[in-house]
């Protein structure tokens, strides 16, 4: 029983991780909550429903296109919407709320074309189920974590051991002081956010495939999650917001396991209040001074 | 633009006299119970964005989680006027003081973090009323509902939808006229410094968590108060007409209105409540026009409607440059 709640936690943890790094990328660049973000692991899924479940393309390629399309989404909004704003010099919550606008106009569009019904994905990975002990690991489930690990992994390296990756910290740090060293920071913004958006792309693939449909209802428990998620782990850190996705949904798993799914998410946000109080910084963020 | 700013600015009073008269004839004008009902709802949202500036405009902490506190005016005042059979002036005043006691709560031990973590607190807590709001079934009827909220009454006299519309009018006048007095006190002033600058305003004797923490509970009493009176004039209330989704309604509408701009508050509020009617006859892609127009109004103007315009500012601009003109 344990081990299987471990098993069920890692695997929507590793999901809300993956979507939490991209977030966190975003949100430490910008200081901006990406709410479009929770569209985008909605949008990816039904690319994947169109091209492999109704024109029977195979499973690869379309996951491959649809990550690829909505990365590039998340690039063109960037490009053509938060860019604009920026350049207003206005505050980041008008971003922000463009990002809200941008979602709506997923979400709807989504319904327009599919429908308001729950999809069904067909599985496609087959690879039967391994048995730990007593506990049952599903092929899915076992995809799922280890894709997780790989991109996360890619993750790491590129955000701590690229050029790319150092540009984004520098930001992270200071805007006008990288343009001065020859970031182009308008284009590593939007690298940024090709990266956060094709990741949540990914998340969501898994997770329909995991729970054998996709629906539009899913992006709001999943933008408060990642947003919670990243906060958790330390704004900016990736191995935080990983540490944090895991934290989450492990504690979702267990307090629905153990006690009542009711009170599941209750849990999950009283933790994160009683987390932040104590650890304001996250778990592997950094503390920041407060300077004048 | 500049010169219209600077009429406006010069004829303040007379501009908000206007409106207030627009407002007064407005169920006059327009009898239909259909368009009185907007204009109650816009006046409803009015409220919520005006508590919720105060927040995000004059203490700069983008409150993600404002359906929450407004729900919470609602249940209380839904559960005390059908199990208790309080009335109305009873039920939004414990309305508004039950939603500032939360505000309190939650206010204590997070004011002191970064606006950013208070934020994703605010959120949090939204979630978490909405959690208990389902679940606690003895109290709410969870996701049934609290059904047959009576209407607002007065010694046995059910009042009209107009009526109603006045009664939501006078709450509106009277909390622009507190929220201003309150700006413009010590306490605006100081809370004000804090967002600037909080250790600067330390320095100055401003102590940033109490001021914080009383604003935020001003804030949030006025939020239960618009959800108090929600309550009364809906009549049926169930969680999901708070939810997160909710929140960033009223986020938007305030961003976009203009942060740290009660005039601002006023449009944004009817205007995002005003736009998906006129969509109604576009039916299915009236969301998606929604959305693209949200997008669009962020694009055109980032900092709201009546952002960044400080009529104070230019009034003292335009006196001081008159001034100058004489003494050449």
């Amino acid at each position: 029983m344990l081990l299987q709640q471990i098993i069920n936690g890692l695997t929507i943890g590793a999901t809300y991780a993956l979507v939490a790094v991209g977030f966190s990328m975003v949100y430490s660049v910008l200081e901006l909550a990406n709410f479009a973000n929770g569209a985008f692991y909605v949008f990816a899924p039904y690319i994947v429903v169109l091209l492999y479940a109704s024109m029977g393309w195979g499973f690869i390629p379309a996951f491959l296109i649809a990550v690829l399309a909505t990365g590039i989404l998340g690039a063109m909004m960037d490009r053509f919407i938060l860019t604009t704003i920026r350049n207003h010099k206005a505050q980041t919550s008008s971003s922000m709320v463009a990002t809200l606008g941008v979602s709506t106009v997923i979400i709807n569009g989504l319904i327009a074309v599919f429908g308001s019904a729950t999809r069904s994905l067909p599985n496609a990975v087959n690879i039967g189920r391994i048995y730990i002990g007593s506990a049952i690991m599903t092929g899915n489930q076992l995809v799922i974590i280890v894709m997780s690990v790989i991109i996360m992994a890619v993750l790491s390296i590129i955000v701590y051991k690229t050029k790319l990756g150092s540009a984004m910290r520098s930001i992270a740090q200071n805007q006008v002081a990288s343009r001065m060293m020859g970031v182009n920071v308008n284009r590593i913004i939007t690298v940024t956010f090709l990266i956060g958006s094709a990741s949540a792309a990914i998340a969501g693939t898994m997770v329909a495939m995991y729970y054998g449909s996709v629906d539009t209802t899913l992006y709001t428990s999943v933008s408060v999650k990642t947003f919670a998620s990243a906060i958790l782990g330390g704004i900016g850190s990736v191995p935080g917001a990983m540490l944090g996705g895991v934290i989450i949904g492990m504690l979702e798993t267990f307090v629905a396991g153990y006690w009542t799914s009711a009170y599941k998410d209750m849990i999950a946000f009283i933790i994160i209040i009683a987390f932040l109080i104590f650890k304001p910084n996250g778990l592997l963020g950094h503390r920041k001074l407060n300077k004048v | 633009m500049k010169q219209f700013l600077q009429g406006w600015a010069k004829n303040e009073k007379w501009v908000n006299l206007v409106l207030f008269a627009i407002a007064v004839v407005y169920p006059l004008l327009f009898t239909r119970a259909y368009l009185i009902n907007i204009g109650t709802l816009c006046l409803v949202n009015v409220l919520v964005s005006l508590s919720l500036n105060v927040l995000t405009g004059y203490m700069g902490i983008t409150g993600l989680g404002w359906a929450g506190f407004f729900g919470i005016g609602a249940y209380t005042a839904a559960i005390l006027s059908t199990k208790l059979g309080w009335g109305f002036l009873a039920t939004l005043l414990a309305g508004a003081v039950m939603t500032a006691l939360c505000g309190i709560l939650v206010g204590l031990p997070t004011l002191k973090l970064s606006g950013r973590y208070v934020a994703i607190v605010t959120m949090a807590f939204c979630e978490i009323c909405r959690a208990l709001e389902t679940n606690l079934d003895w109290l709410t009827r969870g996701s049934r509902g609290i059904p047959g909220i009576p209407r607002l009454a007065l010694f046995g006299f059910r009042f009209p939808k107009w009526m109603q519309y006045y009664v939501i009018l006078a709450l509106v006048i009277l909390t622009m006229f507190i929220i201003n007095r309150i700006i413009n006190s010590r306490l605006g002033r100081g809370i004000m410094a804090v967002k600037d600058d909080d250790i600067a305003a330390s320095a100055m004797g401003v102590n940033p968590f109490r001021y914080k923490v009383m604003t935020f509970a001003i804030a949030t009493a006025f939020a239960g108060l618009a959800g108090a009176f929600y309550a009364h004039y809906i009549g049926f209330i169930d969680p999901s007409n708070f939810t997160f989704d909710q929140s960033t309604i009223f986020i938007s509408m305030t961003i976009m209105g203009g942060l740290g701009n009660l005039m601002g508050s006023v449009l944004g509020a009817i205007s995002l409540t005003v736009l998906p009617e006129i969509l109604r006859p576009l039916l299915d892609v009236r969301q998606i026009v929604y959305g693209v127009l949200l997008i669009v109004m962020m694009l055109v103007r980032p900092q709201g409607i009546l952002g960044g315009f400080n009529l104070k500012h230019i009034r003292q601009q335009m006196s001081v440059r008159s001034g100058g003109e004489k003494h050449e």
